[in-house]
Formats: C-alpha cells, structure tokens, sequence
C-alpha cells in the first residue's frame, strides 16, 4: 500500500528541519485559531473506514510506527539557530505515563546528530589508571549490564522564565527533560577493570561528535552509580540520544550525560573544558559564577491543564503532571487550584523511583472562574521546590541554569490555558 | 554432596586467607578481562583535551598577526569580522562588570542577544579556548585547523579581548600562563541555596 495514502511521512523527506519547523508554527497556529486537530504540516489524515472491522487491516510491520492519526512530535528551538544546534523539545503535555517514548525524546545538539558506525566506535579508559582499555561495543555488551528508569533534564531546561513567562506551552517551559530506561554497564565497573589509581579524584568523559562535548566529572559520583549505557527503553539508544553509546549521571545536568561517549581519562583535576567554563556556570548577583553545578533539584510541571490546551468548560477534571528530583525519590507532590493560597496532595503513581519522573494526579472540579494552578514538588531529602521569586531573590535574574521554579498555569474563564507568573 | 561442599569451604576459607595478604594486589587485578591496550596513535589522535596547566599542548606556535587572516578566513561568517556578532556567539565585547545592568539586561538568551559573556569578559582559562577552537572548530570544518593556527587563532582573540599584544607568542608554555580577567570568578556550587535539606540521604 502507498506510504502516504497510509498517513505516514515519506521515510527519507529531504526536507529541512527548520522548514519543518516553520511549517509546524503555521500549522500550530491555525489549528489553535479554528480550535481544531490537523496534523502539524501534514493536513488533515485521510479518514479511517466508519466500522474497522469489516475490512482486513494492513499488513504486520517488522518495526513498528504510531498510528498515523497520532501527532505529538518534538519541536526544535530556538528558531534562529541553525537545525544541527539548539533544544528539540518534548511535547510533556502530549505524553502519558512516566516513560517518555525514545522518539520523542529531547535532545541538545551543538554540532548535530553524528553518524556512527557501531563496529567502528571504540571506548577508551586512559590517563591515571593501571592498563588503558579500548573496547568495542561488543565487549561492552557482554559485560553485566544494568537497567534503570532515570529522567534526564537539560541544565537549561525553563532557562526562558526567569524574567517574564515567554513560553506558551508545556514543552518550551519544561520538554528539555525525558525519562527513559537505561540499560548498560557500570562505569565503576570498567574503572575497576582499567585499575584506576586512587589519586585520581576525577574523570573527563568525552563524545565522538563535532563538538566533542567534553565534561569533568568527580571520581566519587563516577564509582558510585554512572552508566555507561548502550540501551534505550528496550533497544539502542538513538542517535540524538547517543548512539552507540553515553554515559547517563542519575540526578545530574543533562550536559555530564555525555552523548556519543568515546573517551574516558582518569584525571587528578577537572579539565575546565568549554562546556564547564564558561557555560553551564551560573552567575550571581555578586558577580560571582557557580561552577559545576551537577545536580537536577526537585521540581514538577502540570501537563494538563497546561499552557494552550483548552478546558471545554466547567466540570470535573483529572489534573496531571510530572515531578522529579536529581536527590533521589519524589516523596510528595502538592497541587493548588487557587494561586497558591491552599494545596492538597496529589495522587502519586507507582511505580515511584529514584531520579525518575513520577507522575502524579489529582481529581479538580472546576467552577468555570478564572484561577491559576501549581504544582509543588517535596523529594525524599525534605527539599521543597520554590517559588520563582525565592530563587531570584537569591540568584538574581542572570544565572541562565537550573530554573526549577514552581510553574503557573493561568486557566481563564473561557477555559483558555495561560503560562503566567504569579 | 557434604564433602563437596566442605571443600568449597575450604577453599573459600583459604581463598579468604590469600586475599587478605595480597589484597592489593588483587584489587589491581580486571575481572573480565576485556578491551586491549591502546597504540600510541590512538592516544594521540583522540587525547586533545588540554587542562589548565597546559599538559598534552602540542608544539607549535602564533600571534595575533598572523592569527587575523586564519580568523578572517575561518571564522568572521558566524562571529563577525571583529569577533563581536552575536549571531551565535560574541566572542569579543561585553566589557565592565559582572554585575552590570547592561549583561542582565542581554542576557535572556546568551546566542542571539548582545555581547555578555565573552571570553575576555568571563572565561577562566585560555587553554579552554585553544582546546575548543582545536577540537570543534570552525563549526562546518571541525578540527581542521593545523596546531600553528590554533594557536594563532587563540592569540588573535585574546588580542581583540585587550588581555595579550598583538606580537606576544603562544606557544605549549606561554599559554597556560596567560592570565584571564576572570580567572577567579567562579565559585563552588552552595545548593541547595533556597529551602534546605531535612532528611539524611538514604540509599
């Protein structure tokens, strides 16, 4: 059967994804005018048959694709960067569950997706240890591997809020975060086998794309639970997210889970690589900057209602989110229908896990008046995630990173949905 | 089956009476036993990254003067003939303090807006920048420079940031000893900052 008859896009469409994207704005745009479901830069799908089971379906696919009728797609930003740089956001408030599917989950590129040839790529162990070790894929493979639900969250994630709200969903305010299963070996593991020696107080992991993102990370967190991952919720890790392999850091700042992992020195001190000094540095208002600022802190987005959806009027609602913290368990999500005046706790999900995203619930019956809703993320070191203001209070307005603010969703009374400050 | 069993016993015990004597012996030792050694080719072609005292700096050599046309050539398309175009990233300009009205007034979006955090205005080390100019640039051509004009880049940005002259050499050893403006502007992470810890950390 004709592919595109079929609803699917054409596997090898040359087109650019900054056409893409500005169709995708385009189509965005009109189907939030009419109020109306198309698929973003595809129309509307052909119909499916009125009663499916009087016809025989289509044929048994050796790897499997979404229905053609579902849309949720990831969106790249910021637009003026060119398509090989920048975020590729997941659509949060089109996901469900915990796992966010590798498909669509978010990326950040500097210098594009690399290419890599597994049989090719090679891992080395080298600097202060007792015998350097170049490894093969398949050497790490038959190794004893190790899985893992983890979230992982780009240290910029909501980098645009701290001044005014500028994001008007979901995905922009907080997509630059994604759980996944993990599954690979563990790093402690292969520093054991190369005999690092005990001198060594940290290690620089370095990737195999154009930008060879380079970061230092301290020896302690290294032997403790870093992977060395190959595998991604049950298959290989996909390009955008590593292939063919990258180290995932439970907790810590997307940018130390470096992708495309090619190289290990074992080292006596950090390298203040380009991606460590300057950036991902947070400045204070003293003029003062925050370096190696590792861990992800406790915070929470509501998916629904969120940002651009519309409530079809008053009622009875599930509100749902999405919390997570870089200290381990989520013990506690706390939700206020009122600007923050009361909270309740919400339901949280199981399976509940550590550096994972929790999802939790609660049940909301709306009245139709105007009121803004939050969500308040507690992890299992008592920390509670803070309002906007309190963090600026602290860290001004210029420290760019690790924005994990209390999100406001303005909800109107026309059942419009709005990312306000409050 | 209970002698088989004493026996193993025995030799755990046994086993347990030699690790104590060699047991740092043993904790050197692989387990698995995978991977080979690297040749001394591959380590040079893949350990690039130079830390701040400079070890693994190649020879080589270059100034400002002859670092102008490389730039020129290489890199003045995406960061502006003088290095300030803030397209995707000002590597020139931006001056004054850290604290200074006009950076957090740029600073929404570190690409795209106006010069604020520039090499000379903030990063603390200079063999950052060689390191990354060597690695990764230019963006389209990454790692096509020859060492020469690495260093000779290098120099001519540092030049156009007012911290060396347009004649002072780099080189392995005069690198690492250029002394960035903000070389002791950074400070260890005090998180968590707002609200606190009331639970121990449990495993």
């Amino acid at each position: 059967m004709d592919r595109s008859a079929r609803g699917s896009q054409p596997p090898a469409a040359p087109e650019s994804s900054r056409r893409r994207f500005l169709k995708r704005g385009l189509a965005l745009g009109a189907a939030l005018a009419t109020g109306g479901r198309t698929v973003p830069g595809r129309g509307e799908p052909v119909p499916g048959p009125a009663d499916p089971s009087k016809v025989v379906g289509g044929p048994m696919v050796p790897y499997g694709e979404r229905s053609r009728f579902e849309e949720a797609l990831k969106e790249k930003g910021p637009p003026f960067l060119p398509d090989e740089w920048g975020g590729n956001f997941t659509p949060l408030e089109e996901t469900v569950g915990i796992i966010t599917p590798s498909a669509l989950h978010y990326e950040v590129c500097r210098g594009g997706i690399p290419d890599i040839d597994p049989r090719r790529h090679r891992l080395l162990i080298h600097g202060m240890v007792e015998r350097p070790l170049m490894l093969t894929i398949d050497e790490l493979k038959r190794l004893p591997s190790t899985s893992r639900i983890l979230f992982l969250e780009c240290a910029g994630n909501t980098r645009s809020e701290w001044r005014a709200p500028t994001a008007d969903k979901a995905r922009f305010t907080h997509g630059l975060t994604s759980c996944s299963e993990w599954t690979g070996v563990a790093l402690s593991l292969l520093l054991r086998e190369a005999g690092a020696h005990k001198g060594a107080s940290w290690i620089v992991a370095e990737g195999a794309d154009a930008t060879g993102n380079e970061r230092s990370i301290p020896m302690a967190k290294a032997m403790d639970d870093v992977l060395v991952a190959y595998g991604q919720n049950g298959e290989a890790a996909r390009p955008g997210n590593g292939y063919p392999l990258r180290l995932i850091v439970p907790g810590w700042e997307g940018n130390v889970n470096v992708k495309w992992l090619r190289r290990i020195k074992v080292v006596a001190r950090p390298y203040m690589t380009r991606m460590e000094a300057p950036d991902h540095t947070s400045l204070l208002p003293d003029g003062k900057a925050r370096q190696f600022v590792f861990v992800m802190e406790a915070k929470s987005v509501i998916t629904f209602p969120s940002g651009g959806q519309r409530l079809p009027g008053p009622g009875l609602f599930e509100i749902r989110g999405l919390a997570w913290s870089g200290r381990g368990f989520v013990r506690r999500v706390e939700i206020s229908t009122n600007g923050g005046k009361t909270w309740r706790d919400a339901r949280l999900q199981a399976p509940i896990l550590r550096f994972a995203h929790t999802r939790f619930a609660l049940d909301w019956r709306w009245d139709g008046r105007e009121t803004i809703l939050q969500s308040r993320c507690t992890d299992e070191t008592g920390y509670v995630q803070p309002k906007l203001a309190e963090l600026v209070k602290v860290r001004g307005l210029n420290s760019l990173y690790h924005n994990n603010a209390i999100q406001n969703w303005k909800v109107r009374a026309d059942g419009s949905v709005q990312n306000v400050h409050a | 089956m209970s002698t088989r069993k004493h026996g193993l016993g025995l030799w755990a015990a046994l086993l347990m009476v030699t690790s104590v004597t060699i047991s740092g012996a043993l904790a050197q030792m692989p387990t698995y036993g995978v991977g080979r050694a690297p040749t001394a080719e591959e380590l040079k072609a893949w350990d690039l990254t130079i830390p701040p005292d400079g070890q693994g700096l190649p020879p080589g050599q270059g100034t400002a003067v002859l670092g102008k046309p490389v730039y020129a050539a290489r890199c003045a398309a995406c960061h502006g003939e003088n290095g300030d175009d803030p397209k995707y990233r000002a590597l020139v300009g931006g001056r004054g303090p850290l604290t200074s009205a006009e950076l957090s007034e740029n600073l929404d979006w570190v690409l795209g807006g106006k010069p604020v955090l520039t090499i000379g205005r903030f990063w603390p080390y200079a063999t950052t920048l060689w390191s990354y100019i060597n690695r990764a640039q230019p963006f389209d051509e990454p790692g096509s420079l020859t060492h020469d004009q690495v260093y000779a880049v290098t120099a001519y940005l540092l030049y156009l940031n007012g911290i060396i002259g347009e004649a002072d050499v780099l080189d392995a050893g005069t690198l690492p000893a250029v002394k960035m403006p903000n070389r002791n502007g950074f400070v260890p992470d005090s998180r968590p900052d707002v609200g606190k810890i009331t639970a121990p950390k449990k495993r």
